[in-house]
């Protein structure tokens, strides 16, 4: 059965060639539905591994080699997947939602003349990623995050008459090239240490790695790391790539791709847990952003902007379980956070499906009568992010909370307050959205409908994943065992198995608990007792609430420290190339005229003056042969 | 000796012919006399050749000669041709007229 998985990415390839080639002669329905089917096959396979896996444990990790790739005399680098519990976990996860949200988009995006390009990147964006996750060596790796940067730059400039979609998709392409040089610089290195890049025998010898140098090589790939998964400080790309299409938001920047951060370190996590400092800058990185994209969360207003920077938020809170060396506790966050938070943008997509287009929260409310499942399963989706007790959220962000806690108390004070503020902005979302009085024009309101089926069966499944999801990791204070803890047991070199009392733990949990609750209440009181409304004019905002509205105005920054000075240097260019080297290149062309125009005056055409130059010609030669 | 005359006057001889022929080439602007004056220029040179061929009891120099006069009656052929074209373009065989491929 593990042989089959070559067949995992070929499917999404052939839907891939088969859309791309052939979209435009085959209708509407064809195309979603053979894309929709690559990724069924592909996912159907996953399972089957999946459990293959899960039946023969004595084997835990099975290396598929396909053909040698690259072969020279120092550098042999053989294409190789590898199927472990890792990759096997993540194949589940990216065919898995991957399936539901192409069959969203068949009823998402059946009114748009891209229909068919639409899915032609889907499935090429999934071949990518699952190429990413089954590599054996950082190399496929590399190329599998390359090719889901492409399609990540493709997706969100979809739209491509629009020129603001452009810019925000040229921006995701080369921020993400920032981290990729550090990605890049990363594998060379480790090949140059350790003379191979396949993580086998990389990992079998890691261990004889100086600190310093290891420590580098960690560093190197969480800069990659970064860039992929919108850390501080390359963030930015992400909130503005939700002008790409909602599915795509759903599943490339929350779901999937903006992942492949975690799992790459996961995958590395030998490199991390020899180097203390390393993990202990990707907990601080982490808890940053994770407080940081809290915040600007509290004031958006675009439905997408709020979901975008959650998603920069949660994913700063895995890091820190990664630094934190909780690799499978990041994991199973992973795990229930593309189960949410696919949902969430689904959902908000469905809103905005009918809405027509509108984003703005300010122009919504009361639309839980008009949308009864979005608005449910956005309720849903809400308090599991929000850590509602029993809900998959809930469990996987107080795995990640207590083992902060037993590594650093500020760390996890600092985490505890994020999902305060996740729990505030997210229900903030929620009353505005879906409760009050509707704020938008006669016409929106009219238009109000519930989505098509196509759309209600993905965000119905999910809502059941983000309701059960947390059945993945129980925690182990309650006696239950913790499944994804011991499913990743054996690619986790360095076990971080909790070293708090019970006591503690419940009294963690309980914190937490009522944090969450009271976040809602509060929200509750604000929003729904209150009908405190976000300012309609931006311009009347004031002090802090700019700041942050304006998202600490770091475009600004970003735009004034980099881009001004870059323009600056490049006109410096500009001039030395159009002024010095093209005035040297011009001198020349001219000198040779000038010089050719006095000769010239010696070509009269008058035949016995040139015998005469002939003779004397001649004349000179016999002097100077004869008499020198 | 040759006949009773040294060769220092055939070469004389030979280099005055050959003087005043280069001089006509030069100096003159009708097309024909300028071919008259490379036909003299040829037979200087087939004088001084059958001089020293006779000198030297060499037959070569007088082939040499016959090999020359075949090739000047073969190219006065071919001048007077291009001559007499010229003539029906221009109405004139002076042949400065001949420079219309400066600029």
């Amino acid at each position: 059965m593990i042989k089959l998985v070559a067949l995992i990415p070929l499917f999404p390839l052939l839907g891939f060639l088969i859309n791309g080639f052939f979209g435009k002669k085959i209708s509407k329905n064809l195309s979603g539905i053979i894309a929709s089917a690559a990724v069924f096959g592909s996912f159907a396979i996953s399972v089957l591994i999946f459990i293959d896996l899960e039946e023969h444990k004595e084997v835990t990790s099975h290396i598929v080699p396909l053909f040698s790739w690259i072969n020279s005399e120092t550098l042999k680098i053989p294409f190789e997947f590898l199927v472990d519990p890792l990759s096997s976990w993540f194949l589940l996860i990216i065919t898995g939602i991957g399936f539901l949200i192409h069959i969203y988009s068949m009823g998402y995006m059946h009114d748009d003349e891209g229909f068919s390009r639409f899915f032609t990147y889907l499935n090429l964006f999934i071949f990518f990623m699952l190429l990413l996750v089954l590599g054996n060596n950082y190399l496929i790796m590399f190329v599998g995050w390359e090719g889901v940067g492409l399609c990540s730059y493709l997706l969100i400039g979809f739209w491509f008459k629009n020129t603001a979609y452009n810019n925000a998709a040229k921006k995701a392409f080369i921020m993400n090239r920032v981290g990729d040089l550090g990605f890049l610089m990363g594998i060379i290195l480790i090949f140059v240490t350790f003379g191979s890049i396949s993580y086998d025998q990389v990992f079998s010898i890691a261990s004889s790695g100086n600190h310093a140098t290891v420590t580098i090589i960690a560093l190197l790939l969480f800069i990659g790391a970064m860039g992929k998964s919108a850390q501080l400080p390359l963030y930015t790309w992400l909130p503005d790539a939700m002008a790409g299409p909602t599915p795509v938001s759903a599943l490339i920047h929350a779901a999937t791709m903006v992942t492949a951060g975690i799992y790459m370190i996961v995958r590395s996590n030998v490199f991390y847990s020899m180097s203390d400092e390393a993990s202990h800058i990707v907990a601080i990185v982490g808890v940053a952003t994770a407080l940081f994209a809290a915040t600007i969360g509290l004031f958006q207003n675009d439905i997408k902007k709020v979901l975008a920077y959650s998603t920069v938020s949660q994913l700063g809170l895995m890091f820190l379980g990664l630094g934190v060396g909780a690799y499978s506790s990041s994991v199973f966050h992973v795990t229930t956070h593309a189960f949410f938070k696919a949902l969430l943008f689904l959902g908000a997509g469905s809103v905005i499906h009918a809405m027509g287009g509108e984003q703005d929260m300010r122009k919504m409310g009361g639309l839980w009568k008009h949308l009864p499942i979005t608005g449910k399963v956005m309720a849903i989706g809400t308090l599991a992010i929000s850590g509602f007790p029993l809900l998959s959220g809930f469990f996987s962000k107080d795995e990640i909370l207590a083992h902060t806690y037993e590594h650093s108390k500020a760390l996890w004070f600092f985490g505890m307050i994020t999902s305060i503020l996740t729990a505030f902005y997210m229900f903030r979302l929620l009353f505005l959205t879906f409760f009050g009085n509707f704020r938008g024009t006669h016409e929106q309101e009219h238009h109000l409908h519930e989505s098509p089926k196509s759309m209600t069966f993905p965000l119905i499944v999910l809502a059941i994943l983000s309701i059960a999801g947390g059945v993945l990791g129980l925690p182990e204070f309650w006696g239950m065992t913790n499944w994804m803890h011991h499913h990743l047991d054996s690619i986790i070199v360095h076990k971080n198995p909790s070293v708090l009392n019970h006591e503690k733990e419940w009294i963690l949990m309980g914190l937490a608990t009522a944090a969450a609750l009271a976040t809602i209440f509060f929200a509750y009181m604000v929003y729904m007792k209150n009908r405190i409304l976000p300012e309609a004019n931006d311009s009347k905002l004031t002090g802090i609430k700019k700041l942050i509205y304006n998202k600490y105005y770091i475009d600004e920054i970003y735009e004034a420290l980099i881009r001004k000075p870059l323009d600056a240097l490049s006109e410096v260019f500009k001039y030395i190339d159009t002024k010095v080297i093209d005035s040297v290149v011009d001198g020349v062309g001219t000198t040779v005229t000038g010089m050719s125009s006095l000769v010239r005056k010696v070509q009269t055409g008058h035949i016995g003056f040139y015998i005469f130059g002939m003779v004397l010609g001649i004349i000179a030669i016999l002097f100077y042969t004869f008499i020198k | 000796m040759l006949n009773g005359i040294p060769i220092n006057y055939y070469i004389m001889l030979s280099a005055v012919l050959f003087i005043i022929g280069a001089v006509g080439v030069m100096a003159r602007r009708n097309a024909i006399i300028i071919f008259m004056c490379i036909e003299l220029m040829l037979n200087a040179v087939n004088l001084m050749l059958v001089a020293f061929s006779t000198l030297h009891n060499d037959a070569n120099g007088q082939v040499f000669v016959f090999f020359i006069m075949a090739v000047a009656a073969a190219e006065v052929a071919v001048g007077l041709a291009i001559l007499s074209m010229v003539y029906r373009n221009f109405k004139s065989i002076d042949i400065d007229l001949l420079s219309r491929l400066k600029n």
